[in-house]
């Protein structure tokens, strides 16, 4: 009978783990209802912002709306399939990284919008928002292969004083809580992301800067390769999964 | 810049009950915080909000330092005349912003 039960166990297993869950459902009622209405959400001030950035033509330049048109049409579904393979680089992009590509090569800017700036992660929250209820895609360029690898393998790889790996907390322990507050399954599906602990704005390499930080590593610099490749793995495992951006997390 | 967000129905009946929501960009550094140099950062809130309803104050609430960030102030009136509601935040270094939305009343 013992031996039954351990089977039917067993057989429920893969079952639970394929059970994936966005961060959305670990949160308070009243902090799903703030993500839930705009009217609500504070991340909809940056996508205003990044809305008036999308038509804003720069000095000696483009508008992004120039050559893309209307966003709400041209750049539906375009978030969801972030990060991406760039043939100039050769390398795997992010949404953050493509922004600041397009304004490099094709609107002639000479400078790269900082990393966690207001246009940066407001032009970020706006085209995410075109893709918002859509379903995350799976990376399927071959080319992504070695940086989606790579990815898995930082997934899996202790690091830091305390010597913790994402997996540890992210896959084994779910649901159960690190200093009070629910582990995630780690799904960046709302990225960039309204953070009341923040009381800002914030791109999903600062979420994965902040996890360093906290096992007690020294955080890869934003823009890295590695941090780009962990979004890469990341969003081949939340594959499928809707678009909630711009979300709001505690 | 500076962003604001007004939700107000574009139109109601007259002695109807409406919800008002506000939300702005703002940092609300408290003054008591020290900085990323380890220095205390100067205090820079929003002091107040007013609502004006066709040049008559409807609503009006202080702001202190324990108001979060980028803060939300949601609040009802009685729709009584088709117009212009006015919305003003000011605050320290000199704040002040400005955002209107217009009510058709039937």
């Amino acid at each position: 009978m013992s031996r039954l039960v351990a089977i039917l166990l067993l057989l429920c297993l893969p079952a639970v783990a394929a059970e994936r869950r966005s961060g959305f459902d670990f949160m308070s009622p009243a902090t799903q209802e703030m993500q839930r209405e705009d009217a609500l959400n504070p991340a909809m001030l940056w996508v205003a912002e990044g809305e008036a950035q999308w038509n804003e033509t720069p000095a000696n330049g483009k508008s992004c709306a120039g050559c893309h048109g209307d966003a709400t049409a041209s750049m539906r579904g375009v978030a969801a399939r972030y990060p991406a393979y760039d043939e100039r680089s050769g390398k795997a992009i992010d949404l953050q990284g493509r922004i600041n590509a397009c304004r490099a090569t094709h609107q002639h800017q000479p400078a790269a919008f900082d990393a966690e700036s207001r246009p940066l992660l407001g032009l970020a929250a706006y085209l995410g928002l075109q893709s918002r209820g859509l379903p995350v895609r799976a990376p399927d360029d071959p080319r992504l292969a070695p940086a989606l690898r790579k990815g898995e393998a930082l997934f899996h790889t202790a690091m830091g004083q305390l010597n913790f790996s994402c997996t540890q907390c992210h896959d084994a322990n779910w649901g159960k809580r690190l200093a009070g507050s629910p582990i995630p399954q780690a799904h960046p599906t709302g990225y960039p992301i309204y953070r009341l602990e923040w009381q800002d704005m914030g791109s999903l390499q600062r979420r994965l800067r902040n996890c360093m930080t906290g096992v007690r590593a020294e955080p890869f610099p934003y823009g890295a390769d590695e941090l780009v490749e962990l979004e890469l793995y990341l969003n081949s495992r939340a594959a499928g999964m809707a678009m909630e951006t711009p979300a709001v997390r505690p | 810049m500076v962003r604001a967000l007004i939700s107000v129905p574009k139109t109601a009946k007259k002695g109807e009950v409406i919800e008002i929501k506000t939300l702005i960009s703002h940092v609300m550094e408290t003054g008591y915080r020290p900085d990323a140099t380890g220095k205390v950062a100067p205090r820079d809130i929003l002091r107040r909000f007013t609502c004006r309803y066709n040049d008559e104050e409807v609503f009006s609430a202080d702001l202190w330092q324990a108001v979060a960030a980028n803060p939300f102030i949601s609040f009802t009136t009685v729709a009584t005349a088709s117009g212009t509601l006015s919305f003003t935040w000011t605050g320290d270094n000199g704040f002040s912003q400005t955002e209107t939305a217009a009510i058709t009343v039937t």
